[in-house]
């Protein structure tokens, strides 16, 4: 632990020192006009851009954000469901499995203009989307998660007159708690890049539709300046999960003590 | 009339090769019984048997004179490995077999905590197993065992995974508690000088199938002197057994 807490300063310290830096250097190219300052904008000038149509920015992020967390909700239960049935009948289990990998190797870009053909340029699409890449690594980790759960656990319960809902609520789904949280956090930075994807195709508001206005009118400080909110909000949102995560498995924290 | 009574119980995964074979014994209430045997000798699965996980081929399991041989849940039953739940805190632990049974959890947890000073736990209701040291684990686990049922435990190798003094204060404390609470319980065991210093009859077990080969009486009373495996008694039991399981 006594070791934990001296690395922690050097842990912020350096990754902040080489963001710092990695700044600098680009604010010093753009300044000696070594890029041509259209093509690239100098930080300053992004921050500015940022600042100027923040009003803007806020409220498309707030129809990107309300997409993502519709698309989450509804990925998150459909992957929770499909892995308990996964779990409990072994023969639907063989049949879904390579049937749900199948569906990973479409690229997200490639069904992105169906779906916009298909459902319009309202958020149902775009919603639609999110759900197909945030199922899946719910539905595998979690069915992962199930399926490692112990078995001599499980046979304790049995021994205790457990039934199959008592040992799914008290063994497997909280051994499988990590599991989803891990996996959690790659569908949320997949949901908002799904978002702002889908955005592009054709959409009244949002992130990506405010990228492609800016891009029309060759705004390259904007661009940056959306490009940038975006990973923001990727981070923030993972950020959420971490609090969570460690609000509802206390006991992992507990354990460093 | 006994506690527990196991006839003719012989047990098979394929339903070819018996594991365990014609198993005879029987339980007093209140006593102590060990099964002592080599390892891969079907003890573990005699204990699946009567706890009901596995039902025997041939044979009745009776508690209390009913049998209750494919029926789980009757006895309580603790295996090797202390088996907390790691993300439950100790109480939440112990009460699992009440909330099993259908228990509300305030209920649970107020009718667990009566038990936490008898168990010597107290104080660590709200800890997670994770924090708890190894000797305190194993009583938060024969606490939950108790609870699970009531006067009749198996216990398979409960002390094994203990240090040298933390298993004989261990071994003092259970026979109190034993005591106090009225168990009885069937004890597994691989450590011949823990078989008779803690029990009251030991059951060998040998070959394969498993069959129990010999029963041996320790005739020592209870509570046994301090310095009982210093004695010859306790020598000639151990030779005895020794004899027997070359």
């Amino acid at each position: 632990m006594k070791k934990r807490l001296q690395n922690t300063t050097s842990d912020y310290l350096m990754p902040v020192t080489a963001i710092t830096l990695f700044l600098i250097i680009w604010q010093c190219v753009s300044m000696l006009g070594l890029v041509p300052s259209f093509m690239l904008p100098s930080p300053v000038d992004v921050a500015k851009a940022f600042v100027k149509d923040f009003p803007l920015l806020l409220s498309h992020s707030g129809v990107t954000l309300l997409e993502t967390f519709i698309g989450m909700a509804i990925g998150i239960a459909v992957g929770f469901l499909l892995a308990v049935l996964m779990d409990r009948y072994g023969l639907l289990r063989k049949a879904l499995y390579p049937l749900i990998v199948l569906t990973q190797t479409i690229p997200t870009v490639a069904i992105a203009p169906l779906l916009v053909l298909w459902f319009g340029y309202e958020m149902l699409p775009k919603i639609i989307l999110i759900v197909l890449v945030v199922f899946f690594p719910i539905a595998v980790n979690l069915l992962d998660g199930y399926q490692q759960a112990d078995k001599d656990t499980i046979n304790l319960l049995l021994a205790m007159g457990a039934n199959d809902r008592q040992i799914f609520r008290y063994v497997k789904f909280p051994s499988a708690l990590g599991h989803f949280f891990s996996s959690l956090k790659i569908a949320v930075s997949y949901a908002v890049v799904s978002a702002v994807i889908s955005e592009w195709l054709g959409g009244f508001n949002g992130l990506g539709v405010y990228m492609t206005r800016v891009k029309k009118a060759y705004a390259f400080d904007k661009m940056f300046a959306v490009i940038f909110l975006i990973s923001a909000l990727s981070l923030i949102l993972m950020w959420l999960v971490n609090v969570i995560q460690k609000k509802m498995m206390p006991w992992e924290n507990r354990k460093e003590q | 009339m006994n506690k527990l009574e196991v006839h003719n119980v012989s047990y098979s995964y394929d339903g070819k090769t018996n594991v365990i074979e014609n198993i005879n014994l029987t339980l007093g209430k209140g006593e102590l019984v060990s099964l002592l045997g080599v390892s891969g000798g079907g003890k573990t699965t005699l204990f699946n048997v009567i706890a009901g996980l596995n039902p025997p081929q041939t044979g009745e399991i009776l508690l209390d004179g009913v049998n209750i041989a494919g029926i789980p849940g009757k006895i309580s039953y603790m295996m090797q490995k202390d088996l907390l739940l790691p993300y439950r805190t100790i109480e939440d632990n112990v009460a699992l077999p009440l909330l099993i049974h259908g228990t509300k959890k305030a209920e649970a947890r107020k009718k667990v905590g009566a038990y936490f000073t008898e168990f010597g736990i107290e104080g660590t209701q709200k800890q997670y197993p994770a924090e708890l040291s190894g000797g305190m684990r194993q009583r938060a686990a024969l606490l939950r065992t108790y609870m699970f049922s009531g006067d009749v435990a198996l216990l398979d190798e409960p002390f094994s995974a203990l240090d040298t003094l933390t298993k004989s204060e261990m071994h003092r404390w259970y026979l109190d508690v034993m005591e106090s609470i009225k168990l009885s319980t069937i004890f597994i065991t691989h450590d011949i000088d823990e078989a008779i210093l803690l029990s009251d009859r030991i059951y060998l077990l040998g070959g394969r199938p498993g069959t129990i080969a010999e029963e041996i009486v320790i005739r020592e009373p209870k509570p046994r002197r301090r310095d009982f495996n210093l004695t010859e008694d306790f020598l000639s039991y151990k030779r005895q057994i020794l004899n027997f399981l070359k």
